[in-house]
């Protein structure tokens, strides 16, 4: 009865849980008509998994879909698939381009909506073979861009276009849709320059101005109070703020991003102290170092480790953490200098740096990780055998080389037990095992390989709240007892706080700063936003 | 500012020499070897076009594949085994002349079809392999032909002329003889020019298939190929139905090249019932790579080009051989060898630039951190 009242879009209770894991927990969201609404929170926060149920995507029917109800004009609506979402208007703007790179930009806008022409052969043989229109192409691409206000050439092709006008692309799709009433932008400005930006900004207001509601995700807090005249900030799958923008200012934001209980601050002070043999020998120093890894691409970092300390790398998803790392180890193309213990590391040979006794746990546990396909004593012993020799048994001085099955076993089951890897036995295969206890071996692994310096790189991703903790255990009793440095990587501030000596925040591929894990979570939330790109 | 200009020029010589290697890389052989060879150009010219003639309509079959990402389809034998029964029945209606080629390309489609969604399936199971499971599949699917014509033709399915049936009372024999329908298109509207003699209407029909081809670019369908070649995920996102899509494209090459196989036996004048269709995706394959098309982009002219380039090749690398060697199975050996050296080349170049492209990014951060660097610098100084 107040269809004219009821607001464009309504999420009321929603919850969803991934395999027992609560992500998130009674999110309620209201928007009108015109609406822009800033979404932001740091990585993990719920974002993404709440603009994947607002969308219908295939993943959260697949685990299990979720509760709550959304309704769109008062009215209750159910999307099974992203399609079901696009005819009630909602059009969404992914992180990752969804562009066909040989096509021009015209015929991205109309992919699949092309206006068709009938001709004999179509009337036989069905509508696929009706001609396309090249004019009207032209024409509705034209329309869209001018809507959106920012001219981009239409017969471009998407291959040839700077990144920023693929963006504006895809924006134009989306309002090429003559039901558009809602657009998701996912962190549209990431890939923008300064000036692609504000106009960005500029044709969100004229949306907004015909009435379009805009869910406007981002890192660069500035943008949202620029343009929306509403703020939600996420923080462990709760809506932690929900004001007008003009209520609120960018540390107050910063604030709600970040700080858990602002006074539960940080590390343990007495993890600190408590180690002596944190010298100040550096035991690795990179310098510019560019590393290619897509989608976390590094700059310029120059960065030095000291002997016997655990260094954390943070920063949001997307900036370059995990491109260090893996520029350093070898895995992805990289430029620069890299000196351990004096000597110069080539960079792109991961031999070399396991050969210097480097050791990586990497963020792709499936990829590079593991040996999926086989036996935990065989993933624990394997990078050691093959690289130090460890583990064998020679014969005939050398020449023939055996494996020393119950030294493999026996490390394997000390493993086992240290990092209570729940398991059947040292025989069974890595993919058999649940994503914690993966991780677990991808430890003990890296442990086995006793190296001299151990990079570990999001160590917790996807592993339960218990499997967490005993992993961070496992790495400070590892820094500790053995005096390895660590490097280690993570989205999670807190986790590194906990653990780390030190934390580096990478913010747009650089170093934005390094702070002592007693630093303030505001600190540290600014640093993570300061060049974000 | 000249120098700038004389390099830009150098740099794009290079590119054009990259990216045309393969071509020109056999417009050398070929000039070359006309020479040796001592034919005359009438008679090379003659050649040529007859090869052209026969080979052309096949090798446009490979192209609708390639525009829908599915590389080259080497299942295309598929099409040319319909093709083989179809004239089979003909041969053995004993209807002849233009009325047994139509006859053979109608009963060819339905065949062709069946055939054609089979490959379709199966390649929709094993993507980003499609070349390798097409070539397999080809052999596959030539146990079964094996089994049709040399077990089932005569049981199962009636056959009744006994020139064409093996003389235990089953099966086909080795040759089934075409020489009533021997050049009946090629010979409609024939013109000779200058001593060549041009198969007016074969060429007239590889026309509007070219034209179709065009078109089809052009049709919605055409459209949705074009985006699933590019990127699947994409194309699905949008609503675009890829795996019909896909199925579509082969269906469509399998019947075109069943139509192919049509014209190039009643060119030749005969079937070797068990080898005809071993060979001829191989072949075909090859002179399209001549052309300089490459497993993600061809052309119609690089079918042309293809077809003349690795014809004339054909024709005078024997004699060639022969000059220089005194042995004339050098020649024939070369031409062989070089077929598969040329498949092979366009499959590594494939992969090779795709990895240059990565690299060219990794030295674009190379190039930005320099200037940075010297950006820095004189801001200091």
């Amino acid at each position: 009865m107040t269809d004219a009242k009821a607001p464009l879009l309504e999420m009321r209770n929603i919850k969803k849980s991934f395999f027992g894991n609560q992500v998130l927990a009674d999110i309620n969201i209201t928007l009108n008509e015109g609406d822009v609404l800033g979404l932001c929170g740091e990585n993990g926060a719920g974002k993404s998994t709440l603009m994947k149920i607002l969308f219908g995507m295939d993943v959260i029917r697949d685990t299990g879909g979720f509760e709550g109800d959304i309704l769109i004009n008062g009215e209750k609506v159910t999307f099974d698939t992203p399609f079901d979402a696009l005819n009630a208007g909602i059009g969404m703007v992914h992180q990752e381009f969804s562009l066909i790179p040989g096509f021009t930009a015209a015929e991205n806008i109309v992919l699949n909506r092309e206006p068709v022409k009938k001709n004999i052969v179509s009337e036989v043989f069905g509508e696929r073979l009706n001609t396309l229109d090249y004019n009207e192409v032209t024409g509705r691409a034209e329309k869209a861009i001018s809507k959106m206000g920012f001219s981009i050439d239409k017969d471009m092709v998407i291959s040839d276009m700077p990144v920023g006008h693929m963006q504006f692309t895809e924006i134009a799709r989306e309002l090429s849709k003559d039901n558009l009433k809602l657009l998701i932008l996912d962190e549209p400005t990431a890939v923008l320059t300064e000036k692609e930006a504000e106009a960005l900004l500029e044709s969100i207001k004229r949306m907004s101005e015909k009435g379009i509601a805009v869910i406007f995700i981002t890192h660069r807090l500035q943008e949202i109070l620029t343009v929306c005249n509403k703020v939600v900030v996420m923080r462990d799958g709760l809506v932690v703020k929900d004001i007008p923008a003009k209520d609120t200012n960018i540390r107050e934001i910063t604030r709600a991003m970040v700080g858990r209980n602002v006074d539960m601050n940080a590390a343990p002070a007495d993890s600190i102290e408590n180690k002596t043999d944190v010298s100040t020998d550096i035991i690795m120093s990179i310098r510019k170092l560019w590393v290619d890894m897509p989608g976390e691409i590094v700059r310029n970092v120059n960065l030095d480790v000291k002997k016997g300390e655990i260094l954390g790398i943070g920063g949001l998803a997307g900036q370059g953490k995990l491109g260090i790392p893996n520029g350093v180890m070898g895995l992805h193309e990289a430029g620069g200098t890299v000196t351990f213990n004096g000597e110069e590391i080539p960079l792109n040979n991961p031999r070399k740096c396991l050969d210097s006794d480097i050791a990586f746990v990497s963020e792709n546990r499936r990829g590079v990780g593991l040996l999926l396909d086989e036996s935990l004593e065989w993933n624990i012993a394997f990078p050691a055998m093959q690289v130090q020799g460890k583990f064998l048994k020679n014969y005939l001085g050398g020449l023939i080389k055996w494996r020393d099955e119950d030294a493999i076993r026996k490390i394997t089951e000390k493993y086992i037990n240290e990092l209570a890897i729940k398991c059947t036995g040292p025989e069974q295969k890595a993919k058999e095992l649940s994503g914690g206890n993966q991780q677990k071996i991808c430890l003990a692994k890296a442990f086995a390989f006793e190296p001299k310096f151990l990079f570990v790189s999001e160590p917790t991703r996807g592993i339960d709240v218990g499997a967490k903790a005993l992993v961070l255990d496992a790495l400070k009793r590892f820094n500790k007892e053995s005096g390895i440095t660590i490097v280690m990587v993570s989205s999670e501030l807190e986790e590194l706080r906990s653990v780390c000596d030190r934390i580096a925040i990478v913010s747009g591929g650089r170093i934005s700063g390094i702070l002592p894990a007693s630093a303030s979570s505001e600190d540290f939330g600014m640093l993570m936003v300061s060049q974000v790109k | 500012m000249k120098n700038e200009n004389s390099n830009g020029f150098g740099k794009k010589l290079k590119t054009f020499l990259a990216s045309n290697s393969v071509p020109i890389m056999f417009i050398l052989i070929c000039a070359v070897c006309i020479p040796i060879s001592g034919f005359s150009i009438s008679y090379l010219l003659n050649e040529i076009v007859t090869r052209m003639g026969r080979n052309i309509f096949l090798i446009l079959a490979l192209l609708i594949p390639i525009m829908a990402g599915m590389g080259l389809n080497f299942g295309m034998t598929l099409g040319a085994m319909a093709a083989e029964i179809a004239l089979i029945f003909v041969a053995d209606l004993q209807i002849w002349g233009i009325p047994g080629v139509i006859l053979a390309m109608i009963f060819s489609i339905p065949i062709s079809i069946v055939l054609g969604i089979v490959c379709g399936k199966i390649l929709n199971r094993s993507k980003g392999r499609e070349m390798i499971t097409s070539y397999i599949i080809s052999y596959f699917i030539n146990g079964i032909y094996q089994l049709v014509v040399l077990y089932m033709m005569g049981p199962i399915i009636p056959i009744k002329h006994s020139s064409i049936k093996l003389p235990r009372g089953y099966g086909i024999r080795n040759t089934v003889s075409l020489l009533n329908m021997r050049r009946c298109l090629d010979n409609v509207f024939a013109v000779t020019v200058g001593g060549v003699k041009i198969p007016v209407l074969t060429f007239i029909l590889i026309g509007l298939l070219c034209l179709f081809i065009i078109w089809f670019r052009k049709t919605k369908l055409g459209q949705d190929m074009r985006a699933v070649g590019q990127d699947m995920e994409v194309a699905r996102d949008a609503g675009i139905d890829v795996e019909k899509t896909r199925v579509i494209s082969i269906v469509m090459s399998t019947v075109l090249a069943g139509f192919g196989m049509v014209i190039y036996l009643q060119n030749m004048g005969n079937i070797a019932t068990y080898s005809s269709h071993s060979q001829i995706g191989m072949f075909c394959i090859a002179a399209l790579l001549v052309g300089g098309a490459s497993v993600e982009k061809a052309s119609i002219g690089n079918v042309f080009l293809g077809v003349i380039l690795f014809h004339t090749m054909f024709i005078v690398a024997p004699s060639a051989g022969a000059k220089i060697t005194g042995d004339s199975m050098i020649g024939e050996y070369f031409r062989v060898f070089v077929s598969y050296a040329v498949i092979t080349v366009a499959l590594v170049m494939y992969e090779t630039k795709k990895r240059r492209e990565k690299g060219k990014l990794g030295a674009q951060l190379q190039e930005d951190q320099e200037a940075e660097e010297k950006k820095a610098k004189e801001a200091k100084a």
